[in-house]
C-alpha cells in the first residue's frame, strides 16, 4: 500500500543522502521524493511516497526517525490530508488539435505557460490521480517532454 | 574564550572527554594533530594498520564501557579503517573515529589522498560529520562523544580539513550537548514494565535471551537479581556472553547455530521469551517462521527499530536495558506481598527440573576427545580450567569464535571481545591490544584460528611496542576451518580454496617479533604450553597443531528451523 511520509530533518550538506542511502541500502522503495526548506531556514521538509506492507513501512518509519538529522516522522497517510504534484508537459498542439488541448487544459484547470508553433507547454496541479489522468488523456495528441515534481502533502484541519 | 589553533582544540576537547588513550596511524592530514597530541598527557599507540587502530580502539571500548579513539589520516588512512569501522557498528560499539581530510579548497579536486571518508562511512557509522569551519570544530566533536556514547551506542566519524587544523579559533566553554533531533529514550513505560512482570509470573516455560544490550548498559547484576529471584534460564547470544555469569546453574550457554541444544529447545517451546538488549540476529532465530511460535515475546531494547524488525513481539519495552530490569526488580519487590512466591515456584519446576536438565544431560555440549590428537576444544576447556573463567578473551572469527563462544563460561560481563554482527577475521589480536590497554592488569587472551591471525598479524608489532603481554592462543588447522566445514556439509567435501597449507611457523614469527612462540602438537602438551605462556611475563603465540577436520556442533544449517540441529 501506498504512504506519503513526510520528514522534517536540519537543513544540513549531507542530509538527503542519508535518507536515499537508508532506502538503498535496505531495499525499500522510493516512489516519489519532494525536498525544500521550510519556514524556518535551518529545517528541511522532505516529503516521499513509498510503498510496503505495514512491517515494512513501519521500520521505514523507525529507521528515518534513527537518523540523526531527523526532527520528524509523520506518515500523513495516516490521516485526512491533502496532496498535490505539478506537471510540466510539452505536447504536439498544430492547426486541428490545438483548440481540443486548450479545452482540456481548461477542464483541469492547468495554465498553457510557453507556446510554439507546433506544441504548448502545459503546467497542471493536482493529487497524483489527476496528474496521471491528464497525462494519459494527452498522450494520444504527442507528449514531447514532461516533468514531474513529485508528490508534496500535508495534513487537514489546523496544526497542534 | 582561550585563542588556540585547530589541533590543539582538538586535544583540549579530548581531554575533557577523558580520553587516556588513542589508536592511529600519522599521514600528511594528521601531522597537526599528531604535532598537539605529543605534548598531551594522551597515550598514542602507533598501530602498524589502520584497520587494527579501530579494532583496538574497539577493544578498549568494549572492555571499559568508554569511548574508543582513534586517529587516522585521510585517503588509504580512512579507507582501511572502514572494516573496523563497519565492525563497531554492527555490535553497537561506542568509537570516535577522526580522520584527517585535504584541506577545503582542495575538497573535491580529486586531490592526493582525497577520499569522501564521510559518504564512504554513511551506511557504517552511527552519525559522521565534515567538519567546515573553525567555529564547527569543537562542538561538532562534543556531538560526536555525545552521540557515540548515549542510546544505542556506535562509531561516529568526524573528517577534519587538514587547514581547520591549524586554524585559529576562540575554544568555546563546555555546555551539555543538546541536539533537538537526537533524544534516545532510556525510560522504560512503567505499564509495560507492569504487564510484562506479570506475564513472567504467569509463565509455565519462561526463559530469558540476554543479547549485548545488557553488557553496554552495565545490566549483568540486575539481569542476576531478576533470573535468581524467578528462577528463570538465562541463554545469551554470541555478544551477550558474560552477561549472565556462565557457571551459573540457570544459565543454558549460548543459542543459535552454534547454540546448545537446550538453549535452542528452551527457546523453541518457551511460553514467555525475556529478549533483552538483542535484535534477534538470523543467526539465533534460524527460519523466521518457525521461531518461537508459540511464546509470548518480551522485547527491551533501546534501539525501536530492533523491535518487530525480525520477530514479532507482544510486548515492546523500549528502553535501556538497565533501567527496565531495575524497574521489573523494583515492580516485584512493590508486588512481594501479593505474589505467591511458592506458586511461582512450583510453576516453573517441571520446566527447569525436568524438561530443560534433560535436554542438558540427554545432549550437552561435547565432542570426540583423542589421547594424542588436539582437539581444539579441548585447548579452549584447558584455558577456561587454567584462568577459572576470568580472562579476557578476544577471538578471531569462524572455528575459533564459536568454540570459545561455547566451551569458555565467562563469569563477567565486558570479558568476552569478538566481532558478533560482522564476522571480521583478523578482529581479535588487535582487539587484545585494545583491551589490553585499557586493563593493563588483567589477563588477555586472543583465541585464534591460523586463517584469522595472519589477516592482522602485523599488529604483534604493535603490541611489542606499547608492552602488551597478550597471549594469542592458535587452533591451527591449517584450513580455514568455518568454510571448510561448511564445504564438507553442504558442498560435498570440495575443498575450494580452504586448504591453507603454507603459513608461517608461528613459532619462528613470534621470536622474530621478540615475543615467545610454543608449539604443542600432542593433547598432553597443551595444558605445559598455556601454563608457559601464562607464567611468561612477555607476549606469546601459541601453536596448536589440532585436529584438521574438526567441525563446530551443534549446528543449525543456513535457513533451518532452531529445532533443526546438527548434533556431534
Amino acid at each position: 500500500m501506498k504512504h506519503t511520509i513526510s520528514v522534517l530533518l536540519r537543513n544540513k550538506p549531507g542530509v538527503l543522502s542519508r535518507v536515499t542511502g537508508l532506502f538503498s541500502g535496505r531495499g525499500y522503495n522510493i516512489e516519489s521524493l519532494c525536498v525544500a526548506v521550510t519556514m524556518d531556514p535551518e529545517i528541511s521538509c522532505l516529503t516521499l511516497v513509498s510503498n510496503g506492507d505495514p512491517p515494512i513501512i513501519e521500520q521505514i518509519t523507525k529507521q528515518l526517525n534513527k537518523l540523526i538529522d531527523v526532527l520528524k516522522v509523520t506518515d500523513i497517510s495516516e490521516q485526512e490530508y491533502v496532496e498535490r504534484e505539478m506537471v510540466l508537459v510539452r505536447v504536439n498542439a498544430n492547426a486541428n488539435t490545438r483548440a481540443e488541448v486548450l479545452r482540456i487544459v481548461d477542464i483541469f484547470r492547468g495554465k498553457v505557460v510557453d507556446v510554439a508553433t507546433r506544441s504548448y507547454a502545459l503546467e497542471i496541479t493536482g493529487s497524483a490521480s489527476k496528474i496521471q489522468a491528464v497525462i494519459d488523456i494527452l498522450r494520444p495528441f504527442g507528449i514531447q517532454e514532461l516533468v514531474r515534481t513529485g508528490i508534496i502533502a500535508m495534513a487537514r484541519g489546523s496544526k497542534k | 574564550m582561550a585563542k588556540m589553533n585547530g589541533s590543539q582544540a582538538v586535544v583540549k576537547c579530548l581531554l575533557e572527554e577523558e580520553v587516556s588513550t588513542i589508536f592511529g596511524y600519522p599521514g600528511g592530514a594528521v601531522l597537526d594533530l599528531y604535532d598537539a597530541l605529543m605534548d598531551a598527557p594522551i597515550k598514542n599507540v602507533l598501530v602498524r594498520h589502520e584497520q587494527g587502530a579501530i579494532h583496538a580502539a574497539d577493544g578498549f571500548a568494549r572492555t571499559t564501557g568508554k569511548v574508543g579513539v582513534a586517529l587516522l589520516t585521510s585517503g588509504p588512512g580512512a579507507t582501511n579503517g572502514v572494516t573496523g569501522i563497519a565492525t563497531a557498528h554492527a555490535d553497537s560499539i561506542p568509537l570516535v573515529v577522526i580522520t584527517g581530510q585535504v584541506s577545503r579548497n582542495l575538497i573535491g579536486n580529486d586531490a592526493f589522498q582525497e577520499v569522501d571518508i564521510v559518504g564512504i562511512t554513511r551506511p557504517c557509522t552511527k552519525h559522521n560529520y565534515l567538519v567546515t569551519s573553525r567555529d564547527d570544530l569543537v562542538p561538532t566533536l562534543r556531538e560526536a562523544f555525545h552521540i557515540a556514547a548515549s542510546g544505542r551506542p556506535g562509531p561516529v566519524l568526524v573528517d577534519i580539513p587538514k587547514d581547520l587544523q591549524t586554524a585559529i579559533l576562540n575554544y568555546p566553554e563546555r555546555t551539555p550537548v543538546q541536539m533537538k533531533s537526537y533524544q534516545p529514550h532510556y525510560e522504560p513505560h512503567r505499564g509495560q514494565i507492569a504487564k510484562a512482570c506479570k506475564q513472567i509470573l504467569k509463565a509455565k516455560r519462561p526463559v530469558i535471551c540476554a543479547g549485548g544490550g545488557v553488557i553496554s548498559s552495565d545490566a549483568s547484576e540486575d539481569l542476576v537479581q531478576l533470573a535468581e529471584r524467578l528462577h528463570l534460564p538465562v541463554t545469551m547470544t554470541l555478544m551477550g556472553l558474560g552477561a549472565f555469569p556462565g557457571m551459573n546453574p540457570l544459565s543454558l550457554g549460548m543459542l543459535g547455530m552454534h547454540g546448545t541444544y537446550a538453549a535452542n529447545m528452551a527457546m523453541a517451546n518457551a511460553d514467555v521469551i525475556i529478549a533483552i538488549g538483542t535484535r534477534f540476529a538470523d543467526r539465533i532465530t534460524g527460519r523466521l517462521d518457525s521461531f518461537a511460535k508459540e511464546a509470548n515475546v518480551i522485547h527491551i531494547d533501546i534501539d525501536p527499530t530492533s523491535i518487530s524488525k525480525n520477530v514479532r513481539v507482544d510486548t515492546p519495552i523500549v528502553a535501556d536495558c538497565k533501567m527496565a530490569l531495575t524497574a521489573m526488580n523494583a515492580w516485584l519487590d512493590q508486588e512481594e506481598q501479593n505474589i505467591d512466591w511458592r506458586e511461582q515456584a512450583a510453576s516453573v519446576e517441571a520446566w527447569l527440573i525436568k524438561t530443560i536438565r534433560d535436554w542438558q544431560l540427554s545432549h550437552p555440549l561435547t565432542y570426540k576427545d583423542d589421547r594424542t590428537i588436539i582437539k581444539p576444544q579441548y585447548v579452549v576447556q584447558v584455558l577456561e580450567k587454567l584462568t577459572g573463567g576470568n580472562a579476557i578473551i578476544t577471538t578471531e572469527v569462524g572455528q575459533n569464535q564459536m568454540w570459545t563462544a561455547q566451551f569458555y563460561r565467562f563469569n563477567h560481563p565486558r570479558h568476552f571481545v569478538s566481532s558478533g554482527g560482522l564476522g571480521t577475521m583478523g578482529f581479535g589480536l588487535p582487539a587484545a591490544i585494545g583491551a589490553q590497554m585499557a586493563n593493563p592488569g588483567k589477563l588477555v587472551i586472543d583465541i585464534a584460528g591460523d586463517g584469522s591471525i595472519q589477516m592482522n598479524i602485523q599488529e604483534l608489532a604493535t603490541a611489542q611496542q606499547q608492552g602488551c603481554r597478550v597471549k594469542v592462543a592458535i587452533l591451527n588447522n591449517r584450513y580455514l576451518g568455518m568454510v571448510r566445514q561448511w564445504q564438507e556439509l553442504f558442498y560435498n567435501r570440495r575443498y575450494s580454496s580452504t586448504p591453507m597449507e603454507v603459513a608461517p611457523d608461528f613459532v619462528q614469527l613470534a621470536k622474530a617479533y621478540g615475543a615467545v612462540g610454543l608449539r604443542a602438537t600432542k593433547r598432553s602438551e597443551v595444558e605445559p604450553v598455556i601454563k608457559e605462556a601464562l607464567a611468561t611475563d612477555n607476549l606469546v603465540l601459541m601453536d596448536f597443531v589440532v585436529e584438521r577436520e574438526e567441525g563446530v556442533y551443534p549446528m543449525i544449517p543456513a535457513g533451518k528451523s532452531t529445532t533443526e540441529m546438527l548434533l556431534v
